[in-house]
C-alpha cells in the first residue's frame, strides 16, 4: 500500500494543483484511497487533513473500500431511460443482489450510477472495467455477466 | 494489392462489437490469403450502421453496417473488398443521405482520418489554420474569430472572440487556455466523438488560441467517463509532440505551447467553468463567485480562456477558410454550425452536424426516423438534464439560440433526447430535481436544500397528495431556484420541470 502512495505523491507533488493526480493514481493501482492514506498525503502536499479528505469526499468517482472486481457502471440518464434504461437497471441489482453504490458479498462485482457515458444513441449503456457496452438488454446483461473476464 | 478497410474504435462502435468485427475481418482476411490494411477510424456518427466497415475502392469510400463478426465471411464471399454487393451495402459513404445531407465544418474529419496520424490530418485540410494563424498578430486572430460568430458550443453560447480579447488584454506573467471536456449532459456526445475522431483538431485550436491570448500552456479537463477518449489523446499528444505542433518550436515558428490532460472524478458540477478551473486545481469542484471572470482572474489566479471542445475543433478551420466562409452559415445570431446529437428512442441516431436554421422537426423525423419502438414520439428533451421538455407541436422551431430561447428551450451543448409515449414527464421532473440534489456543489441553499424539497414534493404531487397546494409550492420552489442559484445547476433545474408540467399537466395529475 505504502508504496503505491509514495509513488503517486513523487510523480506528481511538484506539479500545480497535484492532489487529484495524486488521488486517481492512487485509486489506479489500488482500486481505492485507502482513509491512512489521507494524513500521509495531506503531510506531502501542505494541505489539511480535512482539506484531502473534503476532496475524496467530493468527487463520486473517489471511493474508501476496494471495489468489487468488476465495477460496472451503469447509465441511470435521461436517454437510457428513455430506451428501458430503468428496467435494466432493477434486473442489474437483482441479478447481482446489491443495489447501487454496493458490492457483492462475494466481493465479485461493485455496482455504481453514473449520469451519462457518451453513448446516448446506441442506449442503455454501461461500462464493465473500462469496456463499453451499448443497447444492453436484460439477457445481454446476464451474457455479459456470465461471459466477460474480470476486468480492472 | 493491399485492401484498405476502415473499422472504428470509437467508443460507441466498440460498445457495438467493433472489435469482435475487426477480429473477425483480420482472421477471414488470412485465412482466404487476402492483404488487408485494417484501419482504425473514429466514428462518422451513424450509431445506427456501428459498426460500420468501410472498403476504399477506386470509386471512393464504400459502407457495410451494422458489420456484425458474424456477418463477416458472407461479406468477404460477396466481394466486400472490391464494394461488392451485399444486404448490408450502402453504397458510396459520403452518399448515404443521412450523412450526404450535412454540413460538416468541425465534424468533417471525424471517421474519414486515422485519428492520431498528423500526416492524415495534414492531408484533411488539418494544420492549415495553425499555419496561417502563426503569419498574424494575436488582435488579427482574435478579430477573425469574433467576425466569424463563433459562440461557445459548451452551452453559455459566449462570443468566442470577446472572451479571447479580454484574455488578450490582460497583462499577467502567465495565462492558460483550457478545454472543458467534461460533457456531462446526458444526450451529448459530440466532444467525445471528435475527441476520438479528431483529437488533433481540438489540440490545432487549443494552440491557436494560445497564439491569440498570449499564452503557452494548455489543460484539458477530460471526464473519467471517457477512457477511450483518453487513450486516443494520449497518442495524439504524442503524435502532435513529435510533428512539433505541441513544444517549445511551433512548427518552427519559435513560439511555445505545451498542453496536458487532466482527468475529472464523475462530477457533474465540474463541467461549469470556474468548477473545472477549482478542480483542475486539485480541489472540490465548489463553483466560484464572478467576478471575477476567468478570462481575467482564472486558472491558478491567472487569465484563462475556457472553451469547450466543439469551440476549439471549429476554430482551425475558421482561421484556415476565413471568418466570412463560416458567419455565411446560419441565421440571426446564431452563425456558423452546430453538431447536434439525437440520441435516446429514435430509429436512427448519431451526429447531425447542419448550419444552424435546421428544425427540430427535421432532425428527429428526417434522420432520426422516429422513435426505435416504433410508437410515436411524445416529448423531447433538449439541451441536457437542465433543459426543457417539449412536446411534438413545437417541433418546428428552427434550431437557434435564440428561436429556442423564445420557447423556453435552451439549446445547452446541442443534445436531442427522444422519447416515446410510454414517458411520464412527472417522473422526469423528480428526476430532475433528484439530479440536482445528488450534483449540488453545495454552495448555495436554494439548490442544496431545495433539489431535496423538490423530490419530496414530487413525490407527493406523483401520489395524489394535495396536489394544487404541491404545484403552488413548485412554482415557487422553482422561482427561488432561478433567483438564488449561484450557477446553472441550481438555476436550470426549473427548465426541465417547468416545461414538464407546462406541456404535460396531464402528468401531474393537472385537470385540464
Ligand atoms: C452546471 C453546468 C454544467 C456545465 N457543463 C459543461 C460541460 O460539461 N462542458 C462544457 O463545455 N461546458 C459546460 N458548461 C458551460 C461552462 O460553464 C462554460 O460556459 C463553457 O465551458 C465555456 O466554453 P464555450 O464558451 O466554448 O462554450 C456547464 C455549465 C453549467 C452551469
Ligand atoms: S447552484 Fe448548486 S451547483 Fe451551482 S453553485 Fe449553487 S449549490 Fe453549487
Ligand atoms: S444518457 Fe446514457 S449514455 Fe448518455
Amino acid at each position: 500500500m505504502n508504496e503505491a502512495i509514495e509513488a503517486a505523491i513523487a510523480r506528481h507533488r511538484d506539479q500545480p494543483g497535484p492532489l487529484l493526480l495524486v488521488l486517481h493514481d492512487i485509486q489506479q493501482a489500488m482500486g481505492y484511497v485507502p482513509p491512512a492514506a489521507v494524513p500521509r498525503i495531506a503531510a506531502a502536499l501542505q494541505l489539511s487533513r480535512a482539506e484531502v479528505h473534503g476532496v475524496l469526499s467530493f468527487y463520486h468517482y473517489f471511493r474508501d473500500q476496494p471495489p468489487g472486481d468488476r465495477t460496472i457502471r451503469l447509465c441511470r440518464a435521461e436517454a437510457c431511460q428513455a430506451v428501458n434504461g430503468d428496467a435494466l437497471a432493477r434486473h442489474a441489482a437483482q441479478r447481482l443482489g446489491i443495489g447501487f453504490g454496493e458490492t457483492s458479498a462475494d466481493g465479485r462485482h461493485t455496482l455504481e450510477a453514473v449520469y451519462c457515458l457518451g453513448n446516448c444513441a446506441c442506449g442503455p449503456s454501461l461500462l464493465i472495467g473500462k469496456e463499453l457496452h451499448g443497447r444492453v438488454t436484460p439477457e445481454r446483461f446476464d451474457e455479459l455477466l456470465d461471459g466477460a473476464e474480470p476486468a480492472p | 494489392m493491399t485492401a484498405t478497410v476502415f473499422i472504428p474504435r470509437d467508443a460507441g462502435a466498440l460498445s457495438l462489437g467493433a472489435e469482435a468485427t475487426a477480429g473477425a475481418i483480420a482472421r477471414d482476411a488470412a485465412v482466404r490469403g487476402l492483404d488487408v490494411a485494417i484501419v482504425r477510424n473514429g466514428s462518422r456518427g451513424l450509431y445506427w450502421l456501428e459498426p460500420l466497415v468501410e472498403v476504399a475502392t477506386p470509386a471512393g469510400r464504400v459502407a457495410y453496417g451494422p458489420v456484425a463478426a458474424a456477418d463477416v465471411p458472407g461479406l468477404f464471399d460477396a466481394g466486400f473488398l472490391d464494394g461488392g454487393r451485399h444486404p448490408l451495402g450502402h453504397g458510396p459513404t459520403e452518399r448515404i443521405p443521412w450523412l450526404a445531407s450535412q454540413q460538416r465544418l468541425c465534424c468533417s474529419r471525424i471517421g474519414v482520418i486515422a485519428p492520431a496520424e498528423v500526416a492524415d490530418y495534414a492531408a484533411h485540410g488539418g494544420l492549415a489554420g495553425l499555419r496561417r494563424a502563426l503569419t498574424l498578430a494575436p488582435a488579427d486572430i482574435v478579430r477573425e474569430i469574433s467576425e466569424s460568430g463563433l459562440r461557445g458550443r459548451g452551452g453559455a453560447a459566449f462570443p468566442t472572440g470577446r472572451k479571447w480579447r479580454t484574455v488578450l488584454e490582460q497583462e499577467a506573467p502567465r495565462k492558460y487556455i483550457t478545454c472543458n471536456a467534461d460533457e456531462g449532459d446526458s444526450g451529448t456526445f459530440a466532444d467525445r466523438l471528435l475527441l476520438e475522431g479528431d483529437p488533433l483538431a481540438v489540440i490545432e485550436g487549443m494552440v491557436i488560441a494560445g497564439l491569440a491570448v498570449g499564452a503557452a500552456q494548455g489543460y484539458l479537463y477530460l471526464r473519467i467517463e471517457y477512457p477511450h477518449a483518453r487513450r486516443v489523446l494520449k497518442e495524439a499528444l504524442a503524435a502532435a509532440r513529435a510533428a512539433g505542433l505541441l513544444g517549445d518550436d511551433i512548427l518552427g515558428s519559435g513560439r511555445r505551447f505545451d498542453l496536458e490532460v487532466r482527468l475529472g472524478a464523475g462530477a457533474y458540477i465540474c463541467g461549469e467553468e470556474t468548477s473545472m478551473l477549482e478542480s483542475l486545481e486539485g480541489r472540490r469542484g465548489e463553483v466560484r463567485v464572478r467576478p471575477p471572470l476567468p478570462a481575467v482572474r482564472g486558472l491558478f489566479g491567472m487569465p484563462t480562456v475556457v472553451n469547450n471542445v466543439v469551440t476549439f475543433a471549429s476554430v482551425p478551420a475558421i482561421l484556415a477558410q476565413g471568418a466570412g466562409w463560416y458567419r455565411d452559415y446560419g441565421r440571426g445570431e446564431s452563425r456558423g454550425t452546430l453538431p447536434l446529437q439525437l440520441g435516446g428512442n429514435v430509429r436512427h441516431g448519431g451526429l447531425i452536424e447542419r448550419a444552424f436554421g435546421v428544425t427540430l422537426r427535421e432532425l428527429i423525423e428526417d434522420y432520426g426516423g422516429g422513435t426505435a419502438s416504433g410508437r410515436p414520439v411524445r416529448a423531447v428533451q433538449i439541451g441536457g438534464p437542465l433543459g426543457a421538455w417539449l412536446p411534438p407541436a413545437l417541433l418546428d422551431t428552427p434550431v437557434d439560440y435564440e428561436a429556442l430561447a423564445a420557447v423556453g428551450a435552451p439549446l445547452g451543448h446541442g443534445g436531442i433526447v427522444v422519447f416515446d409515449d410510454t414517458v411520464d414527464l412527472s417522473r422526469m421532473a423528480r428526476f430532475a430535481f433528484e439530479f440536482c440534489a445528488q450534483e449540488s456543489c453545495g454552495k448555495c441553499t436554494p439548490c442544496r436544500i431545495g433539489s431535496t424539497r423538490g423530490v419530496e414534493l414530487m413525490d407527493r404531487i406523483r401520489a395524489g397528495q394535495d396536489v394544487a397546494a404541491g404545484l403552488e409550492r413548485l412554482g415557487q420552489l422553482c422561482d427561488t431556484l432561478r433567483q438564488a442559484s449561484l450557477c446553472g445547476l441550481g438555476g436550470m433545474t426549473p427548465n426541465p420541470v417547468e416545461s414538464a408540467l407546462r406541456h404535460f399537466p396531464e402528468d401531474f395529475r393537472v385537470r385540464s
